[in-house]
């Protein structure tokens, strides 16, 4: 069979990211995926699918709440979630064959099925067409990602009514109450979908807070605005059980030491992911997982087998998709010899909700507890002339710089397309500008960027237009 | 033809130099393999010659950086001897820094402006004018060397570079009114003059080195002395014998070597480092030998250092030692290295806690020998004596592991036929 410079395990954004660097340096590289599809949970049940359904689910809400304050009247509003799913799963067909296409460009052979370790360096793939082949590769990268953590005890999935974020994102029709467990990213913004369409939902977490690692302002911040939208927190509150009773389900929980229940016709989990090694046959080559499930590496992404790295969710590190193709074109580079880096300060974290969250780097309760003396500039969107242009001011930039250097070390924001602002700090981050470096730059007028310009300005309390 | 004379690439870890001499001017006639320009990198001096023979047309000037690839200067392959093409080196680069700080760079063609003022950021092109500092003079630490903000303002706190009186108004009224002339002001010492001069990359990268190691180490020092009156006696008995045999002098180096192998495979931590989460032990013992060259400390390895003979030791330090003088170790000779020996006792140093050369965790201090009294049998005699210092980083080593290998040491140089016979 053929011998490889690189083998790929996991055809997500970790992996055919790598992979195609890989070719680009010349290398005979193969990805295998067992989904049937590339891209990952990424393209095929995280971040593009729910994206598409939050824009849908985003225009419904616009045109129902906010078209009337623009003079803008329609008779009979309706939608249609069967189109929506199809036009999402359209989006999603596209963009992995997309991604077919460009391995292939880049002379990666792409191997459907499922691969495990035989030896260090051979890997047998049960092959998704039936049959099984083995291949011997000089350097094995494993890219096997995620997958989400069910409450086996307390909540098991039923690939129905308990869910995880998977089949959140196939509902065939709108939930009347949707019970989210854990305000996190993923239960934030799918709440945010059904929410919009007329569901409602009830967040429960155990913390006192929503979006825990998130810095504290924007915490409190998205608490307020999407409960203006509806949506019902329940925080502090820890789940006991969720269960089938009769034709609905019943969600019990305990708040302040009384356990109280509420009745909902589905429940999304979804308090975390845990990286995913099962049937890789780990124990064949020596490579030991940690508690939660993740692999430990080296700088260079080297396992306890130095041919035998990782990268991707399956590592340390936040779990995004933008982290994980970082990380695989890294180890391409380090594998070809090259210098590959990450630098994980400069990473930007979102939250796809309307307002949308966006951070780099560290937040302010970071900084306290590390006792690093920082300076805060902070303008509220209500203050840019955009954004009241938009009819969308809710939220604020907050820019946290060295109180002695002025170089930005923290930069949150919540806002109308935060998502694309945060771009502007992550390369100030990247090129370890100063808070003034922001400020001294124009940035076009009317924008929302302004409010950037702002709180860099703010940081050193010169603020213009506030 | 023309054809562009670049920086070559002259080692794995090395991605920029600066051009310490041009041994031609532009207009030359050089021929092939003609020695063009000496590159000082962070690790060596390295010379670049001429792959074709043509009149040369100088584009990178003395005391700039370059990367591995930039091109330094064209070769006009056609033309013959000396029809001294004009040198090519636009106005604006001429080093003018009295007028550069002052001059706010032109509003609309920013590409007048010198190179170096111009790639600033917005903040650290602000703050150089406004502190009339010449930011060529100042270590970036941005992405790519770049300077920011920050590199500025540590740069004025740390006293490198005051401010130029005058160079704004805010600043000037900030300054000091004259004092009258008192005891120990400059109108009485007379002209108390101050001079600058760039690092070198050589030390720049030390500094930058010794930084990081304290920065990222655990270090601790523990110290021991020895007894050298039996290594002295075996030195003298064979010194005359061993010169004529090899050619090169029987030093202490050799012995502290050798004890140092054996007291690194009885305590292998100390011949380890830390990478991520692992600790990477090594099965060879490649021991540096910081020796002073022309341009600061370099510190050669003398790999596989335990299948060496002692002579085989000595040939090995001696030569490196005559290399680094005249700048010519190169970069391989200098990189790896799993352990360091230091001698501080040739420059008369009696105790010292040497810094660690990372990523290595342990480097062993020698020092001056000198007579002192000490208690032997109960009796006060004088014996020759030295202090060693091994630092070593404790995130890896064991107090008791440090303290063993300097004792280990000790009874090895103490009584060398320890190490004969492997004890
Ligand atoms: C609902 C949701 C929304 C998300 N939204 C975002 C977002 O907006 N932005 C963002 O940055 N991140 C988002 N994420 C996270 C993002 O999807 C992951 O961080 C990213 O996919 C990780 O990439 P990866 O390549 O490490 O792993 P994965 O994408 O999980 O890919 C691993 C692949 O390996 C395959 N595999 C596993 N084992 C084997 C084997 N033995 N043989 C062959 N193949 C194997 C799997 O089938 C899988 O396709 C979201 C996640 C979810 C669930």
């Amino acid at each position: 069979m053929a011998n490889f410079d690189v083998v790929f395990i996991g055809g997500g954004p970790a992996g055919y990211t790598g992979a195609i660097r890989a070719g680009q340096l010349g290398l005979n590289v193969a990805c295998i995926e067992s989904r049937g599809s590339l891209g990952g949970t990424c393209l095929n049940v995280g971040c593009i699918p729910s994206k598409a359904l939050l824009q849908s689910s985003e225009n419904y809400h616009q045109v129902k709440h906010k078209f009337s304050e623009h003079g803008i009247q329609i008779g009979k509003l309706e939608f249609d979630v069967a189109q929506m799913l199809k036009r999402k799963d359209g989006i999603v067909s596209g963009l992995t064959k997309g991604i077919e296409g460009l391995l292939k460009k880049n002379k990666v052979t792409y191997i459907k099925g499922k691969a495990s370790f035989v030896n260090p360096n051979t890997v047998k793939v049960a092959l998704t067409d039936g049959g099984s082949e083995e291949h011997t590769a000089k350097n094995f990268v494993i890219s096997t990602g995620s997958s989400p953590i069910e409450l086996r005890s307390i909540a098991p999935f039923d690939g129905k009514d308990i869910v995880s974020s998977t089949e959140a994102l196939t509902f065939d029709k709108v939930p009347e109450h949707l019970v989210v467990v854990g305000a996190g990213v993923i239960g934030l913004e799918m709440g945010s979908v059904w929410m919009r369409l007329g569901a409602k939902v009830t967040v429960i977490e155990a913390l006192d807070r929503v979006l825990p690692p998130m810095d504290g302002a924007v915490s409190v911040e998205m608490k307020k605005i999407l409960e203006k939208q509806g949506m019902n927190f329940l925080l502090g509150c820890k789940l006991l059980k969720a269960e089938k009773s009769g034709k609905s389900l019943k969600v019990t929980y305990e708040q302040e030491g009384k356990s109280k229940d509420l009745s909902c016709d589905k429940v999304l989990v979804a308090v975390g992911r845990r990286a995913y090694t099962d049937g890789l046959g780990l124990e064949n080559v020596g490579i030991a997982t940690r508690k939660d499930g993740k692999i430990d590496v080296n700088h260079h992404y080297q396992t306890s087998v130095a041919h035998i790295r990782a990268v991707g969710d399956v590592i340390d590190g936040p779990m995004l998709a933008h982290k994980a193709d970082e990380e695989g074109v890294a180890v391409a580079e380090l594998i070809a010899g090259k210098p590959g880096h990450v630098n994980y300060q400069a990473i930007p974290n979102v939250v796809y909700t309307w307002p949308e969250v966006a951070s780099v780097g560290s937040t302010e309760e970071e900084l306290k507890a590390k006792g690093v003396d920082y300076k805060v500039g902070k303008i509220p969107f209500m203050a840019n002339g955009r954004a009241r242009c938009f009819g969308e001011t809710d939220g604020f930039v907050k820019i946290i710089a060295d109180a002695k250097s002025d170089k930005i070390i923290g930069a949150h924001i919540i806002g109308p397309n935060a998502s694309e602002l945060i771009a502007e700090l992550v390369i100030g981050v990247e090129f370890s500008a100063s808070a003034e470096d922001i400020g001294r730059s124009s940035h076009a007028h009317p924008t929302l960027a302004e409010v950037m310009k702002e709180a860099a300005l703010a940081v050193d309390k010169r603020a213009l237009n506030f | 033809m023309a054809v562009e004379v670049k920086m070559p690439n002259v080692g794995e870890s090395v991605q920029e130099g600066v051009i310490h001499k041009w041994r031609v001017k532009s207009g030359d006639f050089v021929n092939r393999d003609d020695v063009l320009v000496e590159l000082e990198t962070d690790k060596a001096t390295v010379e670049v010659v001429a792959e074709n023979s043509g009149v040369i047309t100088i584009v990178k000037k003395q005391g700039e950086t370059v990367a591995v690839g930039d091109v330094m200067a064209s070769l006009d392959t056609d033309a013959k001897g000396s029809t001294a093409a004009k040198e090519s080196t636009p106005a604006s680069s001429k080093p003018s820094e009295k007028a550069e700080v002052k001059l706010p760079p032109p509003p609309t063609s920013s590409s007048t402006a010198p190179a170096a003022q111009s790639d600033l950021s917005p903040a650290a092109r602000r703050i150089t004018e406004e502190l009339g500092v010449n930011p060529s003079q100042i270590v970036g630490t941005g992405k790519d060397g770049r300077l920011t903000k920050g590199d500025v303002i540590a740069h004025v706190e740390s006293g490198s570079s005051k401010p130029q009186s005058g160079s704004n108004q805010a600043n000037a009224a900030s300054q000091p009114s004259p004092v009258k002339a008192s005891l120990g002001s400059s109108a009485i010492l007379g002209a108390r003059s101050e001079r600058r001069e760039p690092m070198s990359m050589i030390r720049k990268r030390t500094a930058e080195r010794l930084v990081k190691a304290q920065e990222t180490a655990a270090i601790l020092t523990t110290f021991n002395e020895i007894d050298m009156t039996n290594v002295m006696k075996l030195r003298n008995d064979y010194k005359d014998k061993f010169k004529e045999k090899y050619g090169v002098g029987l030093g202490f180096m050799s012995f502290f070597m050798k004890a140092a192998i054996e007291a690194l495979k009885t305590f292998p931590a100390v011949n380890g480092w830390i990478e991520g989460n692992e600790i990477v032990y090594h099965d060879y013992y490649d021991i540096g030998v910081a020796v002073s060259s022309n341009r600061g400390l370099v510190v050669p390895v003398v790999r596989n250092a335990e299948r060496l003979s002692v002579a085989e030791l000595e040939m090995a330090v001696g030569d490196y030692g005559k290399r680094a003088k005249d700048g010519k170790l190169t970069i391989d000779e200098m990189t790896g290295g799993t352990f360091t020996v230091s001698n501080g006792g040739v420059f008369g140093s009696l105790m010292s806690t040497p810094i660690l050369n990372p990523p290595q965790s342990a480097i062993l201090g020698m020092h001056k020998i000198q007579e002192r009294p000490v208690v032997v049998g109960g009796q006060i005699v004088i014996r020759p004596m030295m202090y060693v210092a091994l630092s070593y980083d404790h995130r890896i080593i064991d107090g008791r592991e440090s303290v063993g290998f300097l004792v280990k040491i000790k009874e090895c140089v103490e009584d060398p036929s320890r190490i004969l016979v492997g004890v």
